[in-house]
C-alpha cells in the first residue's frame, strides 16, 4: 500500500475491532456453553456463568457419560456416519466416474445427467417419501437413515468435475495396458483423486453426524436414535413423556450443566474434523488465486 | 443428443459400417462397465427419489393408509381448494415466503460486506484466525445451536438478556414472542452462514488481477477509490450469480432451523411450509392435504429454480455444470 491518509487508518482500525468481534460472536455461544457445562450446577443455577466455568466439575460429565441412553444415542450415531458414508461414497464415487466420461466417450450420459440433475431440482416431498421408505421394509432400521440420502448429487457434480480435471493421458496409458473400467476407476482415479475424495467424505461424515431428522420419522423407538436426533428430542424438545423416565431422571436431565455437556459432546466430533475440512477450504480458496 | 456421435478414432470406419445390431453390441462390450458402476446410484434414485414423485397422486385422493393407493376414493382439487381456503395455511405460506425473502436479503448483502472488510484485513494471521472462526458455525447442526440458542435466549438468566439487562433493557421473550421469534430466526440465521458465504466472495476477490491495483495506485486512487472501481466490479458477476439463485429459495424458510427453535406459542408467526407438513402430514396423519401442500412447494420451486438458473445463465454466463 503505497496511499496512506488519516481516514484511511481510522477506517482500518475500526475495521480491525469489528472483524474481531465478529469473529468472537461466532464462538461466544460455544464457550458459553461449555464453560456452563463445567460450572457447578449452583453456579448454572444461580446464573453467574459467562465464558469461563465457576466452581469447575467434571460432574455432569461423568453423569453424561454414564447415562446408558446417551451412550448407546452417541454409538449409533458413530455407526451411523460410518456406514452411511462408507455407502454413499461407493455409489456417488463409481457414478461419478462413468458420468465424467465424454458423451463421445460414452454415450447415453446425457441421459443418466439429466435423470440425476431432475431429482436435484424437484422432489416428491416429505409425505410421499415417508409412504415410500415405510414400504420398502428398511423402516425402523438404521438402513431408513443410510440408503434414501446416499445419492447425493451435488457432491456427484463435484467430484465428476473433479475427475473430469484428471490429466487425459493417465486414463489413455491405463487403456493401452489393458486396463477395464474398473482397474481405471479403483487402482488410477481413486490413488490420484484422494484430495477430492477426503473433503467429500469429510462433507458426508459431517452430513451424517447432523443428520436428525429422518432419525424422528423413520425410527419408532428412542433406543434406537443416532446422537443428532436423541438430542433434539431429549434436550432441545425436552419431550420427556417419549423418554419414559421417572422423576428422578427427570430432574437429571432437565439439569442444565447435564444438558450443556451432552449438546457440547454432540457437537465435539465437528469440532475435531474442522481443522482438516478448514485446510481443505484454504486450499480451494489459493486454488482459486492462482487462476485467472 | 446430437454429440454423441461415435468419434473416428474410438470407432474406426469399419465398425461403422457394422449393422445396428452388431454396432449395439460394440458399443455395449466397450461401455457396460460405466452402467454398472451407475447402477447403484440409478437404482437408489428411482426408488427413494422417483417413486415418491408418483406418490403425490395422493394430493388429488382422500388416502387412507389401510386402503392404499388403489382403494383409496379420488377428490381432485378438493385438497388444494381447502389449502388456499384454510386461514392457517394461507398463514403458514405468508410466514413462509416473509422469513425466506428476509433471510435472503440479509444473504446477499452481509457476507459481501463482509468479504470486502475482510479483504482490507493486511495482518495474515489475524485474517486467517478470523476466518476459522466464521466459519465454523456453519458446521454445526441446528440441533447442537437449537440447544445452544435455547439457553442463551432463556428469558430467565439467559446470557443474552443478562447482557442486555447490563443496558437496562428489560429481558426479552425472544423465542416465546412471535415477532421476536422471527427476528431471532433470521438473525441467528445470517449469524450461522455469513461467514462461509463469504468464501465464494473471498476467492473472486483473490481472483483479480493485482495489476489493476498498482495501475490505479499509481494514477492516485486511494484504497476507497480502488475498492469501489476495482474489487466491487469484480466480484459483480458471482454476485449476481448467488442473487439469482436465491430466488429459488422463495419457499425455502429453513426446517432445521425453525424445527428446533420453535414452541407452540409461536406456531402462528413462526410454521413454515415445511413444518407444516410434517405437523399435519405427519403427526396429524393428514397425508392426503400435507402432501398438497408438499407439491404446492415443490411446483412454485421447481418453477423458480430453473427461471433462475436461466436467468444466472444469462447475466452472468453460470452453469451447474
Amino acid at each position: 500500500m503505497h496511499y496512506r491518509s488519516t481516514s484511511y487508518t481510522i477506517f482500518q482500525i475500526v475495521n480491525y475491532v469489528l472483524i474481531g468481534v465478529l469473529s468472537l460472536l461466532c464462538i461466544l455461544p460455544l464457550l458459553h456453553i461449555l464453560a456452563v457445562s463445567l460450572s457447578s450446577r449452583e453456579a448454572a443455577t444461580a446464573n453467574i456463568v459467562n465464558f469461563w466455568p465457576v466452581g469447575f466439575t467434571l460432574a455432569a460429565y461423568e453423569q453424561t457419560i454414564g447415562n446408558e441412553n446417551f451412550l448407546r444415542a452417541l454409538m449409533i450415531g458413530f455407526q451411523r456416519t460410518i456406514l452411511g458414508t462408507i455407502v454413499s461414497m461407493s455409489i456417488i464415487t463409481m457414478a461419478a466416474y462413468s458420468l465424467s466420461k465424454s458423451n463421445l466417450r460414452f454415450q447415453g450420459r446425457n441421459i443418466y445427467a439429466w435423470f440425476f440433475i431432475f431429482m436435484m431440482l424437484f422432489s416428491g416431498g416429505l409425505i410421499p417419501t415417508y409412504l415410500v421408505v415405510t414400504k420398502t421394509g428398511i423402516y425402523d432400521t438404521i438402513w431408513a437413515l443410510v440408503i434414501p440420502s446416499a445419492v447425493n448429487v451435488w457432491n456427484m457434480i463435484l467430484m465428476l468435475n473433479f475427475f473430469r480435471n484428471l490429466p487425459g493421458e493417465l486414463e489413455e496409458a491405463a487403456l493401452i495396458d489393458g486396463a477395464g473400467h474398473f482397474t481405471t476407476l479403483f487402482r488410477i482415479y481413486i490413488p490420484v483423486s484422494l484430495p477430492a475424495i477426503a473433503t467429500m467424505t469429510l462433507f458426508t461424515m459431517v452430513f451424517h453426524w447432523n443428520s436428525w431428522f429422518d432419525g424422528i420419522i423413520y425410527l419408532t423407538k428412542l433406543q434406537d436414535y443416532p446422537l443428532a436426533s436423541f438430542l433434539h428430542t431429549v434436550v432441545v424438545k425436552e419431550n420427556f413423556n417419549e423418554v419414559g423416565v421417572d422423576l428422578e431422571n427427570l430432574q437429571q436431565i432437565s439439569n442444565r450443566t447435564v444438558k450443556a455437556s451432552q449438546i457440547f459432546i454432540g457437537a465435539l466430533p465437528i469440532l475435531l474434523v474442522y481443522p482438516f475440512l478448514q485446510r481443505y477450504f484454504v486450499k480451494g480458496i489459493v486454488l482459486g488465486s492462482v487462476k485467472e | 443428443m446430437a454429440a454423441t456421435e461415435p468419434s473416428p478414432t474410438l470407432h474406426p470406419p469399419t465398425l461403422q459400417r457394422k449393422s445396428s445390431g452388431k454396432k449395439f453390441i460394440s458399443y455395449w462390450r466397450k461401455t457396460w462397465p460405466l452402467h454398472v458402476l451407475l447402477l447403484p446410484a440409478v437404482v437408489i434414485a428411482l426408488i427413494y427419489n422417483y417413486t415418491p414423485m408418483f406418490g403425490i397422486i395422493i394430493a388429488f385422493m382422500d388416502y387412507r393408509p389401510w386402503l392404499g393407493f388403489s382403494g383409496s376414493p379420488w377428490v381432485g382439487w378438493e385438497n388444494f381448494e381447502y389449502l388456499f381456503g384454510y386461514r392457517d395455511a394461507r398463514q403458514v405460506i405468508w410466514n413462509t415466503v416473509l422469513i425466506a425473502s428476509l433471510k435472503i436479503l440479509m444473504q446477499m448483502f452481509v457476507p459481501v460486506i463482509f468479504a470486502l472488510l475482510l479483504n482490507e484485513i493486511r495482518i495474515i494471521w489475524y485474517k486467517r484466525t478470523a476466518q476459522t472462526l466464521v466459519y465454523l458455525p456453519h458446521f454445526l447442526s441446528w440441533v447442537i445451536l437449537g440447544g445452544i440458542f435455547v439457553d442463551i435466549l432463556s428469558i430467565r438468566g439467559g446470557i443474552v438478556n443478562r447482557f442486555l439487562g447490563v443496558f437496562g433493557i428489560e429481558p426479552i421473550f425472544f423465542l416465546a414472542n412471535g415477532d421476536w421469534f422471527r427476528i431471532t430466526v433470521i438473525l441467528s440465521d445470517i449469524w450461522k452462514d455469513f461467514g462461509f458465504s463469504a468464501i465464494i466472495f473471498l476467492a473472486a476477490i483473490a481472483g483479480i488481477n493485482p495489476a489493476l491495483y498498482e495501475a490505479a495506485a499509481i494514477d492516485g486512487a486511494n484504497r476507497w477509490q480502488q475498492v469501489m472501481r476495482i474489487t466491487v466490479p469484480g466480484i459483480m458477476p458471482i454476485f449476481i450469480v448467488v442473487v439469482t439463485l436465491s430466488l429459488g429459495r422463495v419457499l425455502d424458510a429453513g426446517f432445521d432451523q425453525i424445527f428446533n427453535l420453535y414452541n407452540p406459542l409461536v406456531y402462528e408467526k413462526g410454521d413454515i411450509i415445511d413444518t407444516f407438513v410434517y405437523r399435519v402430514g405427519l403427526q396429524g396423519a393428514q397425508f392426503s392435504f400435507a402432501t398438497a401442500v408438499g407439491l404446492f412447494k415443490s411446483v412454485i420451486g421447481f418453477i423458480l429454480i430453473v427461471i433462475s438458473y436461466r436467468m444466472a445463465y444469462k447475466w452472468a454466463g453460470y452453469r451447474i455444470f
